[in-house]
């Protein structure tokens, strides 16, 4: 009869025995918060959590009601995890998925580097937002941009689209570096777009020497349309055209002036041109 | 046996190289005045100077080493690069005592053939005839001090370790402002001019792409050196592009890629091109003359002029180039002159000249 009543009570408490062990994962986290995995089962086991830039690994021992706490730092990656508990021949799994921490930096893309003042709609900002673990932030947030040169600026809010903020905007009238910022939160991201004088607008020359060998004529400060002066080492060509033929000078721009020196003789018409842009014609010599 | 074999093989060798080694120069006296320079310039020609020394009338007034660097060329200008080709001789006028011989000297280079006609007089000097040379006169620069203070553009690219968003230095904006396809030889020939709307110096190139009537592309080639690849803010070069054996009845259309790089440049020495003008040479070729005028303190090795043509309407008809075989001293006039396709002579209604310059002190 005892014999028996033993067999019952092994029978009775084979299940429990045999219970294979059960894994508990949140569903989502977010990147840099610790993370607790529950586990329910018996005997030793191993914990991976595998996700999408390196692998968490954890021996446990199952007692029933187990709880494994993973670090926030160990968490930093956001993406698909898949969590694994083997234990003995059996395996559990579960995906769960770690979400971005909030937004705290920015990448931020300012094209062109240089360009040509007073152009409409050349300047554009592209700002990608990401968490303090450089993920990429899908959620919206507000970034602010802001373009300035020379004391006059201008800004704008942008809220992100699938983590991407973007403006375009007009060239100031102004040349110089403009300071073009990228602002999300306290994280400020600069970038420097350099507004360059555009073509010559109103090239004149005028004669500055003449003599038996020949005569030197310059140009008055070359300046753009919106009055910027076009740098030094532009290309002035001065074209002189007389009875011996003619004569050119790609002279450079050198302090806002070009110059140059040439053999004419007698009547000549020189005339001045910058890239496509014409200048005025002068006479010299005799007749007019 | 095996001995003798041994040492007729090396008497050969010995034989051989002595043979190959051995100039074939002469200083034998010249009966003839065409004799007299065919000699000369046979031994400048395997560089004996020497030898070609010897065919020089003491009339001549010219000392072994001028003669030598009259021939050989001067401040590694192209002619010192350069071999002698051929030489052809043509007796203009002879009597007794003198003779007028026109010599056709071409010479080979890197960049293409160069020709040189002299038109030699020859004196007969004792016995034998023997060449009255007219040496070059050496340009010779007085001692001056020229302030040089262009700019200059250098460039710093982004860095490995900067953030991915960093700008790095934008390519320069260049523009093509005009394309004509003409066909000339029986080849395509792509002519035209693109400029430098920037404001810092680049590196240009110009690729252009044939499509055919079914919309495939049959060739392509890009602009080598019928164009200024450094192109500072402003400038506008030509290009041509030539395509052999193409004919512009099976093409669709044309397609044109110009191609810009930030380099660092500096914006000396200016070449002045003066008292250019469209005229005949001595063969009665079209030409454009002019002279070329370093304005810089440095000299320039090599000159590269490139002229194009335009017609009435402002249409580029074509584009041609040609080295001077003379360094650019500062401040020293050089002539220069450029073929023009006669047939294109009437129709040619105004030009421009530029000029490229190679320089051994610059690194540009």
């Amino acid at each position: 009869m005892r014999k028996v009543s033993f067999l019952a009570l092994i029978i009775a408490t084979l299940p429990v025995l045999v219970q294979a062990a059960d894994l508990r994962v949140p569903l989502s986290s977010a990147a840099g918060q610790p993370m607790t995995v529950g586990i329910t089962g018996t005997g030793d086991g191993v914990l991976y959590l595998i996700g999408p830039a390196h692998i968490i690994k954890r021996s446990v021992r199952l007692d029933r009601e187990t709880s494994v706490v993973i670090k926030g730092e160990e968490l930093r990656t956001s993406g698909r995890w898949i969590a694994v508990l083997r234990s003995g021949d059996s395996s559990q799994t579960q995906v769960f998925w770690v979400t971005p921490a909030k937004p705290e930096n920015l990448s931020f893309l300012a094209r062109p580097s240089r360009v040509p003042v007073d152009r409409r709609g050349v300047i554009s900002g592209m700002a990608f937002v990401f968490d303090a673990y450089q993920n990429f932030v899908l959620q919206p947030a507000p970034v602010a941009f802001s373009l300035s040169v020379g004391g006059s600026s201008a800004s704008q809010t942008v809220t992100s689209r699938n983590g991407v903020a973007w403006v375009s905007s007009s060239s100031a009238r102004k040349a110089g570096p403009a300071q073009f910022v990228a602002t999300l939160g306290e994280t400020s991201v600069r970038r420097v777009v350099q507004q360059v004088a555009s073509d010559p607008c109103n090239l004149r020359i005028h004669v500055v020497q003449q003599g038996k060998s020949g005569v030197v004529v310059e140009t008055d400060p070359v300046r753009d349309c919106t009055g910027n002066p076009v740098p030094d080492g532009t290309i002035v060509t001065f074209t002189q055209t007389d009875s011996a033929g003619r004569s050119t000078v790609d002279a450079r721009i050198r302090k806002g002036i070009a110059r140059a020196e040439l053999p004419t003789a007698g009547d000549a018409q020189i005339a001045v041109a910058a890239g496509v842009v014409l200048g005025n014609e002068l006479h010299v010599g005799g007749r007019k | 046996m095996k001995y003798l074999l041994a040492i007729a093989f090396a008497v050969l060798t010995v034989v051989l190289i002595a043979a190959g080694s051995a100039h074939q120069s002469s200083t034998a006296p010249a009966s003839t005045p065409e004799g007299a320079v065919q000699s000369m310039f046979n031994n400048v020609q395997t560089h004996n100077w020497k030898a070609a020394y010897s065919y020089v009338a003491a009339a001549s007034n010219v000392d072994a080493g001028s003669f030598q660097r009259d021939l050989q060329g001067r401040y590694s200008s192209l002619k010192t690069y350069s071999q002698l080709e051929t030489i052809n001789t043509r007796v203009l006028h002879e009597n007794d005592n003198e003779a007028l011989v026109r010599t056709e000297l071409k010479y080979s280079t890197a960049v293409g053939a160069f020709y040189e006609t002299r038109d030699l007089k020859i004196i007969r000097d004792d016995a034998a005839w023997k060449v009255l040379w007219q040496g070059e006169k050496e340009a010779s620069v007085p001692p001056q001090v020229i302030p040089v203070n262009y700019l200059r553009w250098d460039i710093i690219y982004r860095g490995a370790g900067d953030d991915w968003g960093a700008q790095n230095v934008e390519n320069p904006h260049v523009r093509i402002l005009s394309m004509n396809p003409i066909e000339n030889v029986g080849g395509i020939i792509i002519l035209g001019e693109i400029e430098n709307e920037d404001t810092v110096p680049a590196f240009v190139s110009v690729s252009a792409t044939l499509v055919n009537k079914s919309g495939q592309d049959v060739a392509q080639e890009s602009s080598f050196d019928k164009t200024s690849h450094v192109l500072l803010p402003k400038e506008i070069s030509p290009y041509r592009i030539d395509f052999p054996k193409m004919r512009l009845a099976d093409l669709k259309s044309v397609r044109m890629k110009p191609d810009s790089m930030l380099v660092p440049a500096a914006a000396d020495p200016v070449i002045a091109v003066l008292h250019q003008r469209v005229e005949k040479n001595d063969k009665g070729r079209t030409v454009l003359r002019g002279e070329l005028l370093n304005e810089s303190g440095q000299t320039v090795n090599i000159p590269h002029v490139l002229a194009t043509f335009y017609d009435a309407s402002g249409k580029i008809i074509w584009v041609s180039d040609g080295y001077v075989d003379h360094a650019l001293l500062p401040q020293t006039p050089q002539t220069f002159a450029v073929d023009l396709r006669d047939d294109l002579a009437a129709q040619v209604h105004s030009y421009r000249v530029t000029v490229n310059q190679y320089s051994l002190t610059r690194g540009e």
